[in-house]
């Protein structure tokens, strides 16, 4: 009889609430009641994994807040303070610090899935929008705060940044004035960057995260299989091939966090560093305004795009082609035409020109944090030219091609960047400029002249009716 | 293949102020060294070391006496007689919870040596243990420099050699190989292994004190893997068991 008490009382706060306010109705919208396509995979981790990071950045944030001191006098002390005479202060700046890189791991991860599952298609698109809104508040939200501990590469990286919008025709020069808040990256510009770490972005972050989320239980989540669950619904009108977000994926989803925070907390006990990748060592040097340390690149997740800007011998130009990497992700819903939305049943060239995009990206980021050497130089920019080609290759592939028009559009994006060489051809590194040439080439050659020769390499294979187990 | 404006960006603040203080990478190799964080004994002894040869010109700044005690096991008066050398403004001993700025002035500094000799606490970050342990042990006699010495790894250093009482003076000669060594020529009060131990302990307490809590850190990150090992299997049951009816 107790339990009918107990039963009644909660009930009737329910009640209570629910005559108030929906409560019921969300958690049943967004987590009871919302159907997920029973066959996710690996993959399907990631989205809410970056939900627990946001978290984790969230609640240390604020602790670091109550002990940080946004003065350029007093910053990189007051950092060194957290770490030895604030309790546990070193774990929750570490947790920070791990958590900044591991937020950009999985949500590389995350978009990589959209990629692969087709997951931007129609009637996903604006899911899609923002998702890479966020991408471009989080990176805005990671260079702001890594200015914030006010070492030398804080301070350096900070000024490489911000002096790319100089390049800028006619207002370059004032807009950096305006952004730094000063005529040289000072304390202006590091108070100006804390407001905008710890109140402006994380509050468009949050907005767009949710935006993100209605969007997705507006239409439902997409699946391995890229088949529309909704399609085959039962006699009560739920989804054959759909189950419960609450308790299936909730439980299937703690699985994924307990492997996620061994990772991130062996990296925090053990390798808070890592390496440097995460933290660099000149970062525990103060910001020094007069001395510039030798090598200044960029966190490792910016990298990618650092090296397509250095590929580019026009500074302006360079800035725009960096821009346009990131500005492309947005086209991708319109790019990709294919009706098939799942790699699973993709052509081999669709899935090759995938592989190709993540060796490019991977590349592109390791050559951004090494000094531009000849061949770096070189290979920066045959990368950065296969970082667009997909781009190009993705809607090439939005369906099968005539053979004339694959032999043609072949030949003039080669001619294309073959000419771009004979402009700068130098008999000097003349060996090196033809094996590199041959990267792009040999990469379009098989992703769209070898299927006009076998025909199957570029065919997609029909999607079944309903998910595969 | 750098755009020409970064270059210029850079050539115009490196013609703003002098540039020396981040020598480029090591060109020489280091040799390398094992420091054990938690051998205490080796601790005080770089302490002993640090505090009776380097902290005169550098400071430890982020870093606090006591805490440098209790870390290494030394009591409240061990610190007082054997850390503390200065006074405060009224004329009393510097307290214990001080943090270490007793170091000479920025403006001495720079007047003696040319350069303000750098703060300490984070050098082992920065420079990394092999190549302090390779730069201290790197010092040779050298005329064309304005204090007679000059360095391996770090060419044309303004520091002395503060250490020369220990080790003695070395000079650099070819080696067989073309390379260069260096031999001791006037020992000091050390033999050459012993010194090596002494550096050893040196950048031991360095290591310690550009992040005193690493030894902790480890300890506890070891706990919290047993604990998250236990957290996965509990999740992975609970997910078998709920996914048992999805078919």
């Amino acid at each position: 009889m107790a339990g009918n008490t107990a039963d009644k009382i909660q009930g009737g706060v329910l009640g209570w609430v629910d005559a108030r306010f929906p409560l019921s109705q969300l958690w049943n919208e967004h987590l009871a009641q919302y159907y997920a396509p029973k066959n996710f995979n690996f993959w399907y981790y990631f989205g809410s994994l970056a939900l627990l990071v946001l978290v984790i950045q969230i609640v240390t944030g604020i602790f670091l807040t109550m002990f940080f001191k946004p003065d350029a006098e007093l910053a990189f002390a007051s950092v060194e303070y957290i770490m030895r005479d604030v309790e546990w202060g070193w774990l929750i700046r570490y947790m920070h610090s791990t958590g900044a890189s591991f937020f950009f791991v999985v949500v590389y991860l995350h978009m990589f899935r959209a990629l692969l599952y087709g997951s931007y298609k129609k009637p996903r698109e604006l899911i899609w929008i923002f998702g890479v809104l966020i991408y471009i508040v989080l990176m805005a939200e990671a260079f702001a705060g890594y200015l914030l501990p006010w070492g030398q590469m804080s301070y350096w990286g900070a000024q490489v940044i911000v002096n790319l919008f100089a390049t800028i025709p006619y207002i370059g020069p004032e807009l950096v004035t305006w952004i730094r808040g000063d005529f040289l990256l000072s304390d202006a510009t590091l108070t100006r960057f804390f407001a905008l770490h710890v109140i402006a972005l994380p509050l468009v972050l949050l907005l767009l995260i949710v935006a993100h989320i209605i969007a997705l239980h507006e239409v439902g989540s997409n699946n391995p299989d890229g088949v529309e669950i909704k399609a085959n619904k039962d006699e009560n009108g739920i989804p054959r091939d759909g189950i419960r977000f609450h308790p299936y994926y909730t439980v299937k989803d703690l699985v994924g966090v307990g492997v996620f925070l061994i990772a991130f907390f062996a990296v925090v006990f053990f390798a808070p560093e890592m390496g440097g990748l995460f933290l660099k060592p000149a970062n525990m040097i103060p910001a020094d305004p007069l001395v510039t340390p030798d090598l200044i690149p960029p966190v490792w997740y910016f990298t990618s795009f650092y090296s397509i800007l250095r590929a580019v011998p026009d500074p302006f130009l360079g800035v725009v082609a960096m821009g346009a990497a990131v500005v492309v992700l947005f086209f991708v819903p319109w790019l990709d035409g294919n009706p098939v939305k799942s790699i699973r049943y993709r052509s081999f060239a669709h899935k090759l020109n995938l592989a190709v995009l993540v060796v490019t990206f991977v590349t592109l980021g390791y050559l951004g944090l090494q000094q531009v050497t000849t061949l770096y130089g070189e290979l920066t920019l045959r990368f950065g030219v296969m970082y667009f080609l997909f781009f190009w290759l993705l809607w090439f592939h939005s369906r099968e091609r005539s053979a004339v028009f694959s032999l043609v559009s072949f030949a003039l994006l080669v001619g294309i960047y073959t000419f771009y060489d004979f402009t700068r051809f130098d008999p000097a590194n003349a060996q090196l400029l033809m094996s590199a040439w041959l990267l792009p080439t040999a990469y379009l050659f098989v992703t769209m002249v070898v299927p006009v020769f076998a025909r199957n390499l570029g065919r997609d294979r029909p999607v079944p009716e309903r998910v595969t187990a | 293949m750098k755009p020409p404006l970064i270059a210029i960006l850079a050539l115009a603040l490196l013609a703003l102020g002098p540039v020396s203080l981040q020598a480029a990478g090591p060109s020489v190799p280091l040799d390398r060294v094992k420091v054990d964080l938690t051998n205490q004994a080796s601790l005080q002894r770089g302490a002993q070391l640090y505090f009776n040869y380097c902290m005169g010109c550098h400071s430890t700044q982020y870093m606090r006496y006591n805490r440098v005690g209790r870390d290494l096991g030394l009591t409240e008066n061990q610190v007082i007689h054997s850390m503390i050398f200065t006074t405060d403004e009224d004329g009393e001993l510097v307290n214990p919870g001080s943090l270490i700025t007793n170091a000479m002035t920025p403006a001495y500094g720079e007047e003696a040596f040319g350069i303000e000799p750098p703060d300490l606490t984070l050098v082992a970050r920065v420079r990394g243990e092999d190549w302090l342990y390779t730069f201290l042990r790197g010092f040779y006699l050298d005329e064309s420099r304005p204090l007679g010495v000059n360095n391996t790894v770090f060419e044309n250093v303004g520091m002395p050699h503060p250490l020369w009482e220990l080790q003695g003076w070395q000079e650099k000669r070819a080696d067989a190989n073309g390379g260069v060594r260096l031999q001791v020529v006037e020992p000091g009060s050390m033999s050459g292994p012993e010194y090596d131990r002494a550096i050893r302990d040196l950048v031991t307490f360095l290591s310690y004190v550009a992040e005193p809590m690493q030894v902790d850190r480890q300890r506890i990150g070891i706990y919290v893997m047993l604990f998250l090992l236990i957290f996965l299997v509990v999740a992975y049951l609970l997910k078998k068991e709920y996914w048992k009816d999805v078919h």
